[in-house]
């Protein structure tokens, strides 16, 4: 027989005010197997941890409870004492009697009765508890950045300066994502495109850094540590390594196409690069626009492209690299307008959504930074921006805050009085948020000097009347039905996750929260890391936010990476899910279930086995295998069952 | 030496484990060759009373089917015990309760209102119930008890050993006889007479990846042979049922119905399978996953229909429990 030490804390009086602990050690002493048992006011402290440690030496314990708090905060403490004193980390066990008794009850005696079970509960546990030892993995350190934004950028160049390899992957043909659309950036009105192309650059240059635009993430196996991904690079048309970037094929291209960079403002040819600064600098040809394509004539480019770089037989790559960990970064997307039934959904050709704003003031925009509205080019006298189109609206669109929209739609008043002085801006607003360092002045600069009209109030309805927009609004300060008719009318549209996220997250098998958001680990002290090891979040693609809180998580997510790589290999908790041979009669459900492909049919065997290194510990196969043969180590079912019995009162 | 004696009772089954020792054929012969049968009401002519005349221990091996449902069934297993070296509940409703052990879904009172007062054929104008003690001019007539909730073997007495299965077939019966006779037996408590894996080890359909969208009731459909009948659709209960069968019914085309009882480290057999099977639903949404499940008529029934008296759950309990 085991024997158990319990160790009681008080929490000061976070768990002693509530549940007698005194009590609770007295009741230990007399459970079965237990060999000493004590209370004491802070168990974490360095004497409740050096108590503990001496009384394992001198009550000659095999295993030790602490009866605290969660295992989330202690745990690894307590494991860590345990293990100086001479004992197996996992003859460690945690009775959270705090989150889960004292702070949610009130009265003491029950209170009382219930740490009592729960410390017998876990002396059940403690009983059958093997002793174990972590799993030693291999590691791979080479890294891969999904996303080619400000997050991916900055995170792949964070890694790469650690002296690591990195390979970004981008969708689009070049590296910038959303931030290279921006035209000034809030509160400092700096330019974006000039503080983020020697960002683009670097990572364009960088000797450890791997650029793959053009390029998807096609399949992803593998565990932390050793991820085996497939890249598809889409075929371009255009053999870059030949191509010098002299852009005459673009200039020849008789086609024409709305360019997604600039919202489809202007167009450009079926060769094209998205905006002149694109890294690589390099054209791709859009299949579905390219006349040749479409009709078997054509191949103009081809003619005029002296160094032979066009490529019309180029088929998709692919790519099979191995990494150790795997940075997020996918970015996010707007709303369309054509979702906002209410605001015209996108018939009318003078609403338009920040992003197309962004372009209208980008000094290398369509209009080259004159304000000029989309449908016959003048320079709109009034412009309404309405926040929130989408966002906090629980009944019809996006529950949630998109976080940037009140700053930049300030930002996009400001520019616009900047550039046409006798244009009056009218904001209609719910709440003006501008929780970040310098944003309430920013706000309060444009308020109060600016001329720029603040309404609280939701916009209801917005038509066409003529050439005018008309916005019907309330101002619930006044409490008066508003309508202006406007030139121009800009939407701050919900920040939505890319559609392409929940196709992605399947493939890595990591997981989003309820609003298609990639979910963080925990969402205070594990914010870019995926649940999952190995796999890390940053930028908006995690949830709305603005550039500098994007490039902190990116480094954030980097540092994770370096610290994982800065390891000669890796351990896996052992405290996972293994396969008794004689009884597994290979039936295969465990391997369906698997979350992790944790598990493989052994053909000569005729059993499923346990791929050690994958596993994560979930125990959805233990749950899945009704014959028994698959447990879970240190929670095997027979540890349950005396668990369930134990707590309900039995022995 | 004394040929073993052996002793063979029917409580509360079907009378198949009777049959099923018959089944064994031809080795009947030269088992009766080297025991004497002492005791077997369904095969030969003998009273209670002369069971109860034996010594203590006087009989050597007692094969008990059925399970415990009345006060006779109560008395004979305790009579049997004392008389008996070693006890073995041999079929499906000695070891776990098997049918008669779906009776604990209902109360007694449930019961009998259902069969003397409710039933269409039922002509019982005055609400007649039957009684354990009726009195005729010829003196008091006695019938045992029928007990509100009815119980597996072992509930009443202590067993030596157990044979799984409803009914355990031919092969694995002989090799327990042989086990005894031989004198070649496991540790006390032990199943004998079954394998430790389950069905699928032993079943030749072949088997991939399992995810289930529809459950097919077996007249539903007309399953593809050679392919895992679960992976179809049809609620197989292979995955968690003691092999020691051969995989006699999926063999052939049937779903298994589990009546080798649980594998050895399971202790609840039907929510070890209803887990197994919700792990498999192939629906994330869980109104679709409602509509997939009632496809199951009664899951009770279905998933313990061999073992209720000797799962977790044992009997169904009610407001009205008590009669």
């Amino acid at each position: 027989m085991k024997r158990i030490g319990v160790f009681v804390c008080h929490c000061g009086i976070n768990i002693a005010e509530t549940v007698d602990v005194k009590r609770v050690a007295e009741e230990a002493m007399k459970m079965e197997g237990v060999a000493y048992a004590q209370d004491y006011i802070y168990m974490c402290s360095e004497p409740g941890q050096t108590l503990v440690r001496e009384k394992i030496v001198e009550e000659k314990l095999d295993a030790v409870i602490i009866a605290a708090c969660s295992p989330n905060l202690h745990e690894s403490t307590f494991r860590a004492a345990a293990e100086e004193a001479g004992l197996n980390p996992w003859q460690c066990e945690i009775a959270n009697i705090r989150e889960q008794c004292s702070w949610v009850h009130t009265d003491r005696e029950k209170a009382t009765s219930k740490a009592i079970h729960i410390v017998a509960t876990i002396v059940q546990k403690t009983k059958l508890n093997e002793s174990l030892e972590p799993i030693p993995v291999s590691i791979t350190k080479k890294a891969l950045v999904i996303g080619g934004g400000i997050a991916g950028i900055q995170a792949a160049l964070d890694i790469a300066d650690s002296g690591h390899k990195v390979i970004l992957v981008e969708k689009e043909s070049s590296i910038g994502g959303h931030m290279a659309q921006l035209s000034e950036t809030f509160p400092t009105l700096d330019c974006s495109q000039c503080i983020l192309t020697p960002k683009m650059v670097a990572a364009g240059k960088h000797p450890n850094i791997e650029l793959m635009t053009y390029s998807q993430v096609d399949e992803v196996s593998g565990y932390v540590g050793n991820f085996k991904v497939r890249i598809r690079q889409k075929a371009a048309f255009v053999d870059w390594s030949k191509c010098n970037g002299c852009g005459l094929c673009m200039e020849k291209c008789p086609a024409k196409v709305s360019s997604v960079f600039d919202r489809e403002l202007a167009k450009h040819g079926a060769i094209y690069v998205p905006f002149p600064q694109a890294v690589p600098n390099k054209p791709v040809i859009d299949k579905d626009s390219c006349i040749y394509f479409k009709s078997g004539k054509c191949r103009l480019c081809e003619k005029v492209c002296e160094i032979g770089a066009i490529d019309f037989e180029q088929e998709d790559r692919f790519i099979e690299e191995e990494v150790g960990a795997i940075i997020t970064a996918t970015g996010f997307d707007t709303l369309p307008v054509v979702d906002l039934a209410e605001y015209g959904a996108g018939e009318v050709p003078d609403v338009i959504d920040g992003l197309a704003f962004e372009r209208l003031l980008s000094a290398s925009g369509p209009t080259v930074g004159e304000v000029r509205r989309p449908s016959d080019g003048m320079v709109p006298k009034e412009i309404v921006f309405v926040q929130c189109a989408g966002s906090r609206d629980p009944e019809r669109y996006k529950p949630y805050c998109s976080k940037i929209c009140c700053m930049y739609t300030t930002k996009h008043a400001l520019l616009y009085k900047h550039r046409v002085h006798d244009g009056q801006p009218y904001i209609f607003y719910i709440d003006i948020r501008t929780g970040g360092k310098g944003y309430e002045e920013f706000y309060h600069n444009a308020e109060e000097e600016e001329g720029i009209i603040y309404l609280r109030g939701k916009v209801a309805k917005i038509f066409r009347d003529g050439d005018k927009t008309v916005v019907w609004g309330t101002d619930t300060l006044t409490g008066r039905n508003i309508e202006i008719a406007a030139d121009l009318v800009v939407l701050a549209t919900a920040v939505v996750p890319k559609d392409s996220t929940a196709e992605l997250v399947k493939k890595l098998r990591i997981q989003t929260g309820p609003n298609g958001f990639l979910a963080e680990a925990h969402p205070k002290l594990r914010p870019v890391e995926s649940i999952n090891s190995g796999f890390f979040i940053a930028g908006a693609a995690q949830g709305p936010k603005d550039i500098p809180e994007t490039v902190s998580q990116a480094s954030a997510a980097a540092c994770k990476v370096i610290s994982l790589f800065s390891r000669d290999h890796l351990e896996q908790d052992p405290a996972i899910a293994w396969v008794d041979e004689d009884l597994c009669g290979g039936c295969r459900i465990c391997i369906s279930v698997c979350p992790y492909d944790a598990r493989e049919f052994d053909e000569e065997k005729g059993i499923v086995i346990v791929n050690e290194a994958l596993c994560e510990g979930c125990g959805s196969c233990v749950a899945a295998c009704a014959c028994g043969a698959t447990q879970q180590r240190n929670l095997s079912d027979s540890q349950i069952k005396s668990m369930v019995t134990a707590s309900l009162g039995g022995v | 030496m004394s040929k073993p004696k052996v002793a063979l009772y029917w409580a509360a089954s079907c009378g198949g484990c009777e049959i099923a020792v018959l089944d064994i054929g031809d080795r009947i012969l030269p088992l009766t060759e080297a025991v004497d049968i002492v005791f077997w009401p369904c095969a030969i002519d003998i009273k209670y009373d002369e069971v109860r005349a034996m010594e203590d221990d006087e009989i050597d091996l007692c094969l008990f089917n059925g399970a415990i449902r009345n006060s006779e069934n109560e008395e004979m297993a305790k009579l049997l015990r004392q008389k008996s070296k070693l006890l073995v509940a041999y079929g499906s409703c000695a070891y776990e309760g098997c049918i008669p052990g779906l009776a604990n879904l209902k109360t007694r009172k449930e019961i009998l209102r259902r069969n003397y007062i409710e039933i269409p054929s039922m002509d019982n104008p005055d609400g007649i119930y039957p009684q354990t003690r009726t009195e005729v001019p010829e003196g008091i007539l006695e019938l045992p008890e029928l007990y509100d909730t009815v119980y597996t073997l072992d509930q009443v007495v202590d067993v030596d050993y157990y044979v799984p299965g409803c009914p355990p077939v031919a092969d694995q019966t002989w090799a327990v006889l042989e086990a005894v006779l031989e004198g070649n037996l496991p540790e006390k408590g032990s199943v004998v007479g079954a394998g430790t894996k389950i069905v699928c080890d032993d079943c030749p359909l072949e088997k991939k990846e399992t995810k289930i969208s529809r459950f097919f009731r077996p007249h539903e459909i007309i399953p593809e042979p050679d392919i895992c009948l679960l992976e179809q659709g049809i609620y197989c209960a292979g995955i968690g049922t003691r092999a020691g069968c051969e995989a006699l019914c999926p063999s052939v085309g049937m779903p298994c119905r589990g009546c080798y009882g649980p594998p050895p480290e399971v202790f609840d057999q039907g929510a070890k399978i209803v887990s197994a099977l919700g792990s498999i639903i192939d629906s994330e949404d869980p109104d679709e996953v409602d509509r997939i499940m009632e496809q199951i008529p009664c899951p009770a029934g279905l998933f313990y229909r061999f073992s209720l008296p000797h799962s977790i759950l044992r009997r169904k309990t009610t407001d009205d429990y008590k009669d």
